[in-house]
């Protein structure tokens, strides 16, 4: 049998919380990794077996 | 309704809960002081290196350093988590006030170290990435699992592991593992770390003798830490003007170190003339406490405020 649990309000919004942070964090870190792509490779990023 | 796995969110009453942690609990695990300090001294390191860095690889490499001290830093707590709960001063902190769980914050510590080296040596190089990987495991392993309990000498060598931003810094540009200009630097907050937390243990000894930490206080008691305190403020005074002679700073900085330098040793000198113990130091200890935060912000201030004027005129 699976095992539930009812989640306070507090425990939501801590937990949405938790959730748009970590989203957040995730675009922060492909927006840098573009950039560091981009800067480091520049045009020659093109420039590659297809 | 959430489905949970109720060995990983059992509590110590029996009742499985979900964890109510916020962003914020987990920013605090960082030490957002600490992060500060390292962010600071390694932007140093990386403007006074010689050749330049795109100014946003220069930004992301700055982050990823600041995430790395953040990372080791949350191990430090994830792995003091018993004496933190000892002591006045850590025991409001997210583990021992029950808001973030033991084990997500080892997780939290080992994804942000690998995220924070592998970005930095990505966006920069991997000598710098190297680095900043050694700086983690010396504060999280050598310092905070071994030191820390073992010696008095604990933030003499562990200080290395706040020293070693700066040589990032320098990493980041240069690609050098270890340059004059790095070590100096290294050097000057290696040495100013000692009376800075002494400073703070004179204060603290019942507290650091509770969690059966052997700070300097407690295992050599106040006097000899008092004279300590002052032949490394004297060695951080000498220190600090190396950078002039040394050839990367100039005369206003030499004005500023040897000012602030005296300064410092005065203060050590007041303290090791106070007499007594714990209570008694409060004064001449916070004094000197509070100036050392200062003064380590200002030397490094007035190196790259003179480098960067140098710069700009030409």
């Amino acid at each position: 049998m699976i095992e539930t649990v009812e989640i306070t309000e507090a425990e939501k919004k801590a937990r949405k919380s938790r959730s748009v942070a970590i989203a957040v964090a995730l675009a922060v870190l492909v927006g840098a990794f573009y950039a560091i792509t981009v800067l480091k490779l520049g045009s020659a990023v093109l420039n590659r077996p297809l | 309704m959430a489905f949970i796995d109720t060995q990983q969110a059992e509590t110590g009453n029996g009742y499985a809960r979900v964890s109510s942690a916020t962003p914020r609990d987990f920013y605090e695990l960082l030490k957002p002081r600490v992060m500060q300090l390292v962010v600071f001294t390694a932007l140093v390191g990386l403007v006074i290196a010689p050749g330049t860095v795109n100014p946003l690889i220069g930004a992301i490499s700055i982050i990823a350093i600041a995430i790395g001290a953040g990372a080791s830093g949350a191990l430090n707590m994830w792995y003091d988590a018993d004496i933190d709960r000892i002591m006045g001063r850590t025991k409001s902190r997210p583990i021992p006030s029950g808001r973030v769980a033991e084990g997500d914050v080892l997780a939290f510590g080992i994804v942000l170290s690998v995220l924070s080296v592998v970005t930095l040596g990505l966006a920069s190089n991997w000598v710098a990435g190297a680095w900043l990987a050694f700086t983690i495991f010396f504060y999280a392993v050598v310092y905070s699992a071994w030191l820390k309990r073992s010696t008095p000498q604990n933030i003499v060598i562990g200080g290395a592991a706040g020293a070693f931003p700066p040589i990032i810094g320098w990493a980041v540009v240069t690609g050098e593992w270890i340059s004059l200009e790095g070590f100096i630097l290294f050097l000057i907050i290696f040495l100013w770390t000692p009376p800075h937390f002494w400073a703070l243990a004179l204060m603290k000894t019942e507290e650091y003798g509770a969690a059966k930490i052997p700070m300097m206080p407690n295992v050599v008691g106040a006097e000899k830490t008092k004279t300590q305190i002052f032949w490394y403020s004297v060695a951080l005074a000498l220190a600090c003007v190396a950078p002039f002679f040394a050839g990367f700073a100039g005369w206003a900085y030499l004005a500023v170190a040897s000012a602030l330098g005296g300064l410092f040793a005065f203060r050590a000198w007041q303290l090791k003339l106070t007499p007594g113990e714990g209570r008694a130091l409060q004064g001449p200890a916070v004094k000197l406490f509070l100036f050392s935060l200062w003064y380590l912000f200002a030397l490094f201030a007035a190196l790259l405020a003179e480098t960067i004027l140098l710069r700009v005129l030409g």
